[in-house]
């Protein structure tokens, strides 16, 4: 269990400290300065253990956060409470900085109090937090008994991230599929390596205590339809159907009914919320496609020409394209043309960066580099790292697609026609990488 | 040098310094880091040529993200521009980046050299220093090479400037340490020497470090420094403060120089030259007036700088030892800083009175500070003074006050720090030793020691005590009721219990008399110890057990029940099992006749170097006292220890042959004489009761047998032969031989017929193992063995073929090495 929470700026001053047990000291918070802050080497590993005790970080922009621990724990239990945490204080505050952490410290520290007790990580749902910890501070008139046990009962109820009561004008529903693909791929164009992680995300604006029931192409979901003789075409069920290597729910999702039925039915939280990850290595469509050409003529020039094709429909546009390209150590000047958007030679990064802001499917654009090289007197050959790309496409790279989302709700007199329903496919690139 | 002006500052390295300061990040430092790097490549692309200011400028860079830690694997070409340009700053960064970056890439180590020489041959002061100064930074190999013939010449040509001359000397200095084989000496050397003599007293004191240097190794080329460095110092010391300006330090004149003044002279003996040595002994004089002399200054620097020159000329004294009125002074002065509040004195105090202790002369005047001593010991708060004073307790102990000393030390003992125990237990041993007068004392000290510090107590140390007190006769029955009382405690240190088993093994019959020990009470008391000890413990009560038998026999019945039982006889420890089989048996079939002579009381041991001084000398921390002067203390305690020959110490041996050789047998009694091929000249470093056992066994045998003297003479030198037989029964036995010489002779008289067990005797004595049924020929004898030496182990062979008609005999040696084969068949032939 977490001993132990610290919060650091950049130069490694506390911000926060909040420990749990006994077991952690007043050095611990000076051992992770020490070991991992201002440590000669930079550390990246994310867990460091210094004299039996174990310190998970993260970072976020300028600032540190670190749970500390003398047991045994889970680590992803660990890592998934920090990032919870971020999450709960950038929906109370915003950006998490050096300054809105100060601005906010007594707020934080409720918060910490609320969502770990005695190290154990408790209900960090922002909605049922907001409740009960709100930032206004004292209001003008204290809330009424009722009030107070209306909150203790919800909860600590069944369902304590929703509570009763909630009514909207107008029942809304967004759901936005995020996805990231990565990919590492040899010069010749070989796959070596692709995966995509996906996130469904929904903001829910529902009246009362709905049911709702998510559905989509899951392979086996699909499959076991075909079996039954439904009306599903089984010839295209076999290729629209993706298969999900693994996946997690939000606390919400009912997990009996998905292991037995494989169907996904819940209560969503009332506003915005993460509904399932998912993780899938089959059949990939990779939108981009890089192929580089590099030349070393002589010792003291480096000719490169990067192509990129899109691999996508061709009404379908890609956002934010940017290719890295890696210069040598020792580059002392870099000519670079190119057909479209724009290219610069960083020398804070060793890159050129090219940028495109629009690129349709089935397209081609180009770019060709002179890079002039210092001689240097080490006969190290340089490495060579690999050509890295961003982008945003408007499509799942995956395959996957949402086929229904049905919203119950049995008290209210509304129905799932009534419902408007929002879907977003957005797939952007993790790791995309091609060697040269 | 050139000042430096401000118009001459880099701005954009002003800017490029305080960017990476105001970084936020590490990412954000690098991403500046290799921005810069990119604008320098792209300045140094070659496009257009760089002034010197620009040069200089990125090379400055160059050298500022290198020295944050990252790699630069460019710029050393423009680098070496720099050496060649006319202007001081863009020389000096480009010599900075050469000493901080330079790798020992061939031609730019050549272009660089070349810069060096020029500048070298250049009249320019500032230039010259430049260069040597990055030659002494660099001080490569290659540099050495290039430059060792030429800088000597520079230093004592008589046109150099002083600035020039004194980094001259330490760029030599520098790379005679660095490649002693490349700088020759040469005529420059004398030349050297008249540095001392220079107006300058920075030439001087550069110089002075130099010949220390060289005079250390190769002392008799720089002997006439001594009159040099002495009429120096007295013009130092008689000085007021106020002459030398610009090296006076808070009043004391030059003490750096002087400091390096007084250790030159430490490398060599008295000046034999009565004026030089009247003017040194005024000089030392003027030194230690001048420390009572109240101080100029308050400050700390004053009197630091008034010690360390103090301190460096009572080491001299010490050194010379010669000069008893400075010494007893020297000894006064240092016994008013065991007392001063500086700790870091009390420290040097204690130190230096350590090595005074050691002098004839001041002995006695250190020893009027034992109170001092004995006090600083108890309430000093620093473990390392209070380590210094108990070094120096230990060389200031003589007869007259060793039993204050060792009681004082014993009871420090109780409370002394864990790191320096060890060392305090071999002390106490050693000095309880060499100054008993009294036996009882002697055994009283060490029994205390064992109680109090029985885990520091190593092996030796308790080895010591059994062989004085079977040594001697008149303190066994003592030995025997101490060692009864002691055992009496509930808890004993496992140390206690093998002196007390080994004691009362041997003379429990002295104290049966009385009914509080009877040998049933003493046999119960050491029993009752067994279970809690370890198996070479366990092994050496077994055999305590079967002399109370013999000493015994009313024990008899009781001892052997406890040998029958299963914990004993079944006991899983192979060593232990055995000796309870064989005692057992032993009990029950020999007579008691037999069992007499078998368990017949130790022999007296022969007499040897004490096995802790070895161990104290392996040791030797630091300010212990020298071995010499433990020699001589040991010779002073003769009475104990029977006058052992004394190795080591080959002029001692050589001022006084005959006694040596005296004691070596012609002196001694039959039973060691006849010993002395397998042990008796040897020394015995193993201490196995079994192997004991066995030796003495067998030398009483041999002398019933052969009423023949044999006389060894043994010019003892340092070289340690090792012989290790190589039959496995006797692995345990190591003999250690100090002898072989190449003067060593064995001489047999009379020896007229060949006896074959005296050969057996003689072979074995070597160290040989002797192989049975070997030879076809039953007559022959063929040994094998290893010889140890310090450096390496030759395995040898030998076959000796007797004629006794032909009154001749053959000798084959073989082994790894010639030599050995040689000298072995030399020794062997001399003894046939």
């Amino acid at each position: 269990m977490i001993g132990g929470l610290f919060i650091y700026n950049h130069k490694g001053e506390v911000l926060i400290s909040r420990v749990y047990r006994d077991d952690i000291g007043r050095n611990a918070v000076d051992a992770f300065r020490v070991n991992v802050i201002h440590a000669r080497q930079q550390v990246r590993s994310p867990v460091t253990n210094i004299a039996r005790t174990s310190f998970f970080h993260i970072k976020r922009s300028n600032i540190w956060l670190a749970a500390v621990t003398k047991q045994n724990v889970n680590a992803a239990m660990v890592f998934e409470f920090l990032y919870k945490m971020c999450d709960v204080m950038s929906a109370y505050f915003g950006k998490i900085s050096e300054e809105n952490i100060k601005n906010n410290f007594v707020l934080i520290y409720e918060l910490l109090d609320e969502i770990l007790d005695f190290g154990y990580p408790q209900n960090s749902e922002t909605g049922a937090l907001k409740t009960f910890i709100t930032q206004q501070g004292i209001k003008g008139q204290p809330q009424t008994k009722e009030e107070q046990s209306q909150i203790t009962s919800q909860v600590t109820g069944q369902i304590g991230w929703r509570r009763e009561g909630i009514k909207y004008r107008r029942n809304e529903l967004f759901l936005d599929v995020l996805e990231s693909v990565n990919l590492l791929m040899s010069p010749q164009g070989q796959v070596l390596s692709a995966h995509v992680s996906g996130r469904v995300v929904m903001k829910s604006y529902l009246s009362g205590m709905p049911e709702c029931k998510f559905g989509m192409n899951d392979k086996i979901v699909i499959d076991k339809q075909g079996k039954g003789g439904t009306t599903d075409d089984p010839g295209k069920s076999g290729k629209q159907s993706i298969a999900i290597d693994d996946c997690t729910f939000h606390q919400c999702v009912r997990l009996s009914k998905f292991d037995s039925e494989r169907s996904i039915s819940f209560i969503p939280p009332d506003g915005e919320y993460e509904l399932m990850r998912y993780r899938t290595t089959k059949d990939i469509i990779l939108p981009f496609r890089v192929i580089p050409l590099v030349r070393e003529v002589g010792r003291t020039k480096l000719e490169v020409k990067v192509v990129i094709k899109s691999n996508f429909k061709p009404s379908l546009l890609a956002q934010k394209i940017e290719v890295r390209i890696p210069t040598p150590l020792n580059t002392s000047g870099v000519q670079v043309i190119c057909m479209k958007g724009k290219a610069k030679y960083k020398a804070s990064e060793n890159a050129i960066v090219w940028k495109i802001k629009r690129m349709a499917g089935m397209k081609e654009s180009q770019i060709s580099a002179e890079i002039e090289l210092l001689p240097t007197n080490d006969k190290k050959k340089w490495a060579r790292p690999p050509i890295s790309m961003n982008f945003e496409v408007p499509f799942a790279p995956s395959g996957l697609k949402v086929r229904y989302l049905k919203v119950f709700e049995s008290k209210l007199n509304y129905s799932d026609h009534d419902v408007i329903k929002w879907v977003r496919y957005i797939g952007r690139s993790g790791i995309y990488e091609t060697r040269c | 040098m050139p000042a430096v002006s401000k118009g001459d500052g880099m701005r954009g390295l002003a800017v490029f310094i305080s960017d990476i300061r105001n970084c936020k990040s590490k990412e954000a430092e690098i991403k500046r880091i290799n921005k810069e790097l990119a604008n320098i490549r792209s300045k140094f692309k070659g496009d257009k040529a760089l002034d010197g200011y620009s040069k200089k400028k990125y090379v400055c860079k160059l050298l500022f993200i290198f020295l944050l830690g990252h790699d630069i694997d460019f710029g050393h070409m423009e680098a070496v521009n720099l050496l060649s340009s006319n202007k001081y700053t863009e020389k000096q960064i480009g010599y900075l980046f050469i000493s901080v970056l330079v790798n020992s890439n061939s031609e730019l180590i050549r272009l660089i050299n070349n810069a060096i020489k020029n500048d070298l041959s250049s009249r320019n002061p500032t230039f010259m220093c430049l260069a040597l100064h990055c030659i002494a930074n660099v001080g490569s190999r290659e540099m050495a090479e290039a430059f060792a013939g030429e800088i000597p010449r520079i230093l004592v040509a008589g046109d150099t400037m002083d600035s020039v001359k004194q980094s001259a000397a330490l760029c030599l200095l520098r790379l005679y340490k660095t490649s002693p084989d490349l700088v020759l000496m040469g005529e420059w050397t004398s030349r050297v020497v008249h540095l001392l003599n220079d107006q300058h007293m920075g030439v001087v004191t550069a110089a002075i470090s130099l010949i220390t240097c060289l005079s250390q190794k190769n002392p008799d080329e720089f002997k006439t420094c001594v009159s040099l460095a002495v009429s120096r110092l007295s013009r130092i010391v008689s000085s007021a403060s106020t002459d030398l300006q610009d090296y006076t330090y808070y009043f004391v004149p030059a003490p750096w120089l002087s400091c390096k003044l007084l250790r030159l002279l430490q490398c060599y003996p008295p000046p034999e030259d009565g004026a030089v040595k009247g003017r040194l002994v005024e000089c030392l004089e003027t030194i230690l007036n001048k420390a009572q002399e109240p101080p100029k200054s308050k400050k700390v620097q004053h009197s630091n700088a008034k010690n360390a020159i103090l301190f460096e000329a009572i080491s001299l004294i010490i050194h010379y030892d010669s000069e008893p009125n400075l010494l007893v002074r020297a000894c006064n002065q240092l016994g008013q800083f065991l007392q001063h509040r500086e700790t870091n004195l009390r420290y040097l105090a204690l130190e230096s009175m350590c090595t005074l202790a050691s002098s004839e002369f001041s002995h006695e005047a250190v020893k009027t500070h034992i109170e001092t001593v004995i006090n600083a010991l108890k309430t000093e708060r620093d473990v390392s003074v209070r380590q210094r004073a108990a070094d120096l307790l230990y060389a200031m102990c003589d007869r007259s006050n060793a039993k204050q000393i060792v009681a004082e030390m014993l009871s420090y003992l109780e409370t002394a720090d864990y790191s320096i125990r060890e060392e305090m237990v071999l002390k106490v041993a050693i000095l309880a030793e060499k100054y008993a007068v009294d036996y009882s004392w002697y055994v009283d000290t060490i029994l205390n020691l064992i109680r109090i510090a029985g885990d520091y107590v190593s092996e030796e140390v308790w080895y010591r005590v059994i062989q004085i007190v079977i040594n001697r006769d008149d303190v066994q029955g003592y030995a025997a009721k101490t060692v009864f009382e002691a055992l009496q405690a509930p808890a004993c240190h496992e140390n206690m219990v093998k002196v007390g088993g080994y004691i009362l093994g041997e003379f429990g019959n002295l104290i049966a008399g009385d009914p509080r020990s009877s040998p049933l009470v003493q046999f119960n008391l050491l029993h009752s110890k067994f279970h809690l000890c370890s198996v070479p413990t366990r092994a050496l009560l077994l055999s305590a057990y079967i002399k109370f038998i013999n000493l015994f026999p009313e024990t008899k019945s009781t001892i052997q029940e406890v040998l029958r039982s299963d914990s004993q006889i079944r006991n899983s420890d192979v060593e232990l099992q055995q000796r309870a089989v064989e005692y057992l048996k032993l009990s029950s079939i020999a007579s008691t006749d037999v069992l007499a002579t078998v368990l017949e009381e130790m022999p007296p041991f022969p007499e040897r170097e004490s096995s802790i001084l070895a161990k104290l000398k392996k040791k030797k921390g630091p300010g212990a006292v020298s071995v010499n002067e433990l020699e001589e203390g040991k010779r002073e305690g003769g009475e104990l220890n029977g006058g052992g020959e004394r190795g080591g110490d080959s002029s001692a041996i050589a001022s006084t042959p005959s006694p040596s050789a005296d004691l070596l047998g012609l002196r001694t009694g039959p039973p060691v004489t006849a010993a002395a091929p397998s042990t008796g000249s040897l020394l015995v470093d193993v201490f196995s009761e079994a192997g004991v056992n066995d030796d003495g066994f067998l030398s009483t045998q041999v002398s019933k047998i052969y009423n023949t003297v044999l006389v060894v003479f043994g010019y003892f030198n340092k070289k340690i032969l090792h012989i290790v037989p190589l039959n496995d029964l006797s692995e345990r036995e190591l003999v250690t031989i100090n002898e072989q010489t190449p003067q060593g002779v064995f001489v047999m008289a009379p020896f007229l017929k060949m006896f074959r067990a005296l050969t057996c005797t003689i072979l074995l004595g070597l160290g040989m193992a002797l192989l049975e049924n070997v030879d076809p020929n039953p007559e022959n004898f063929v040994c094998a063995g290893v010889i140890q030496t310090k450096a390496q182990q030759v395995g040898s062979l030998l076959r000796l073929e007797p004629n006794a008609q032909a009154q001749m005999y053959r000798l084959t040696v073989r082994s790894s090495k010639d030599t050995v084969s040689k000298r072995l068949c030399e020794l062997l032939a001399e003894q046939f």
